[in-house]
């Protein structure tokens, strides 16, 4: 499996009465294109920190591929992050004032001191087989477009060769022409990495494209019901 | 990769990061500015007069005394009698005198007249004694020896004749014209204010004070003889008598005398400049601290906007102590750069009032301000700046630590 969760209770620590999710038991095999559905700030976000070991569940078991995040310190819980897990956000992917390079190069920066990183592939060459042409890779990321913003951000996410890629709604702030190119970009990608994608959207028009649909409310019973 | 984010982060903040740059680049230009004045100032004070065991002039303060004899400064209350000098000075302790008369100026600087035991006599620094890098001392009436910076500025040298003209102001009204010394000798730079003085001897001082009749009826202008001195030099015998001939010259019936040791008043003079150093020193410290907080602004201002930056790096697998140190980072490369901007600046102020400081107030800086007080007050701003910076570094690792929100 490369992602299994059991009995897992989450509440923030600000308001630590009010659960925020409650997942008996879910699970994503490996090499599966989960799209998760529902609607904006029912918990999609605060779950996929939980699979990246940003935030740690007060009780239950979560395992990402093969290993137990609930039992690791911050320190290898980060570590863990860097090395096996790629991340794609709606907005703010990138340090503005890096270039394109900088930016996947930090990436890398992160996982250094990992076997894996003799036969990992260069920013430019990720760069180049992502249609960003190359008058745009030594610009501060600021003055990119959207579009080529979120190009940058998947090669970042690709950088370390994660076997995770967590997408976090990733075409919200496209327009529909440049959804569709994203999406055309990224799942040949996925494949050809033999990735394990967690794609989270509101969109239900992305569905099509993904061969597993998981509704969230599904995975998480309704905390307030 | 870590340096870089520094560099570029700061860059892209540039407005503010120059701005407390530059407060600390002043910080640091006036806590080692007046850190290098006092030392060069203790150096220069304490090495101006060696070898002279008592200097006595007409009763006043030690410190005026030791201010007009010593460093030209201020101008005597009374003169000593030619004749009360001269009882002195033929006293079986005595080994040697030199006699200093004040009051005439040349062009802005100090005329002394003396004698030529002066130049055998004293000395400065480390027992240093007095050099001629060209001619020979004065041995008539009408001869000058100048201070090397005098024949430097006014661009004298062996053989011109000078006029000397009465006061201290340099564009006189009183020129006494109708004498003309000529320059016999210049003397090696001191590094003290005998490279502002004009050195003649006393007869021709005597002589441009004296009316016409009087001259007349000398056969030579070296037979006259001064009516008194301004204050004099005195060697002894036996340092053990110091104190003995110290008393009886305190009590010296004929006329109000006093002497001092040059030693226990400049250590005087320079107690009395301590307490305003130490006032100077304090509020040096305080312009570091205003600074350093001004970093800590700056950076605590920029956790704010960087809130974005924060939790994408936590995402890469930064761990939050990467960004306590990037903060770190940031004001440590801040210093350090206001620290050689200010470094330089004061190099080059020095560089710049360095002839002034010397002609004004008689003060002989060295430029070179990297000496270990200097490296040890660089630390202290080092370290002042991470101690300012590490109020947002631990906020930037709270939030770090506790913000997902992106």
């Amino acid at each position: 499996m490369a992602i299994e969760l059991n009995q897992v209770g989450f509440a923030h620590a600000q308001a630590p009465e009010t659960t925020v999710l409650q997942i008996a038991h879910w699970q994503v095999a490996a090499g599966e294109r989960v799209f998760v559905h529902g609607p904006s700030g029912v918990g999609k976000s605060t779950l996929l920190n939980l699979i990246s070991g940003l935030l740690v569940a007060q009780e239950g078991e979560v395992s990402v591929l093969g290993e137990r995040l609930d039992v690791m310190s911050s320190r290898q819980r980060d570590r863990f992050r860097a090395n096996h897990i790629g991340y794609v956000f709606q907005r703010f992917n990138l340090i503005p004032y890096l270039n394109a390079i900088e930016n996947i190069a930090l990436a890398g920066s992160f996982s250094a001191g990992t076997s894996r990183q003799n036969n990992a592939p260069r920013p430019e060459s990720l760069l180049e087989s992502l249609n960003l042409e190359t008058s745009s890779w030594r610009k501060p990321t600021a003055v990119l477009s959207m579009g080529q913003q979120q190009r940058v951000a998947i090669a970042r996410a690709l950088i370390n060769q994660p076997e995770l890629l967590i997408a976090d709604e990733p075409t919200s702030s496209l327009d529909q022409d440049n959804r569709d190119k994203f999406l055309a970009l990224l799942m040949p990608l996925v494949e050809e990495h033999n990735m394990t994608l967690l794609f989270a959207s509101h969109d239900m028009t992305l569905a099509k494209h993904f061969s597993k649909i998981q509704p969230f409310a599904e995975i998480s019973q309704d905390a307030s019901a | 990769m870590f340096l870089r984010i520094a560099i570029k982060s700061l860059m892209n903040r540039k407005g503010s990061v120059i701005m407390s740059m530059l407060a600390i680049a002043v910080a640091i230009f006036v806590l080692l500015g007046i850190e290098h004045i006092r030392q060069q100032a203790r150096d220069s004070f304490a090495s101006t007069v060696s070898g002279v065991d008592l200097i006595v002039g007409a009763k006043t303060g030690s410190l005026n005394l030791l201010l007009y004899s010593v460093f030209r400064v201020g101008a005597a209350t009374d003169n000593i009698s030619w004749d009360a000098y001269q009882e002195i000075a033929e006293s079986d302790d005595v080994s040697w005198t030199v006699p200093l008369s004040l009051g005439d100026s040349h062009e802005g600087y100090r005329v002394l007249g003396t004698s030529p035991a002066y130049f055998e006599h004293f000395s400065y620094g480390d027992q240093r004694p007095l050099q001629l890098v060209d001619g020979k001392p004065f041995e008539s009436a009408y001869e000058v020896v100048l201070g090397s910076e005098v024949a430097r500025t006014l661009g004298y040298s062996l053989g011109d004749e000078i006029l000397l003209s009465h006061g201290v102001v340099s564009t006189s009204f009183s020129l006494h014209a109708d004498h003309p010394f000529i320059v016999v000798g210049i003397l090696e730079p001191t590094g003290t204010p005998v490279d502002q003085t004009v050195h003649v001897p006393l007869q021709g001082l005597e002589a441009i004070h004296s009316s016409p009749r009087r001259l007349a009826r000398l056969e030579s202008v070296d037979e006259l003889t001064p009516q008194s001195i301004t204050a004099f030099f005195l060697g002894l015998n036996s340092k053990l008598s110091t104190f003995r001939v110290q008393r009886e010259i305190n009590g010296f019936a004929q006329e109000p005398l006093m002497a001092i040791l040059p030693g226990v008043a400049l250590s005087e003079l320079w107690q009395m400049v301590g307490t305003f150093e130490n006032i100077l020193r304090f509020i040096s410290l305080l312009v570091l601290v205003a600074a350093v907080l001004g970093l800590g602004a700056v950076l605590l201002a920029s956790v704010r906007e960087r809130r974005h930056e924060i939790s994408l790096l936590r995402v890469l697998g930064a761990p939050p102590s990467y960004l306590f140190l990037l903060l770190e980072l940031e004001a440590l490369l801040i210093s350090v750069a206001g620290m050689l901007l200010g470094v330089f600046g004061l190099y080059l102020s020095l560089l710049l009032a360095r002839d002034r400081l010397a002609t004004t107030v008689g003060l002989h800086l060295d430029p070179s301000v990297l000496t270990t007080g200097g490296l040890m007050i660089m630390l202290l701003v080092l370290g002042a700046a991470l101690i300012a910076a590490a109020v947002p570094a631990l906020r930037i690792y709270s939030q770090a630590r506790t913000q997902y929100d992106h």
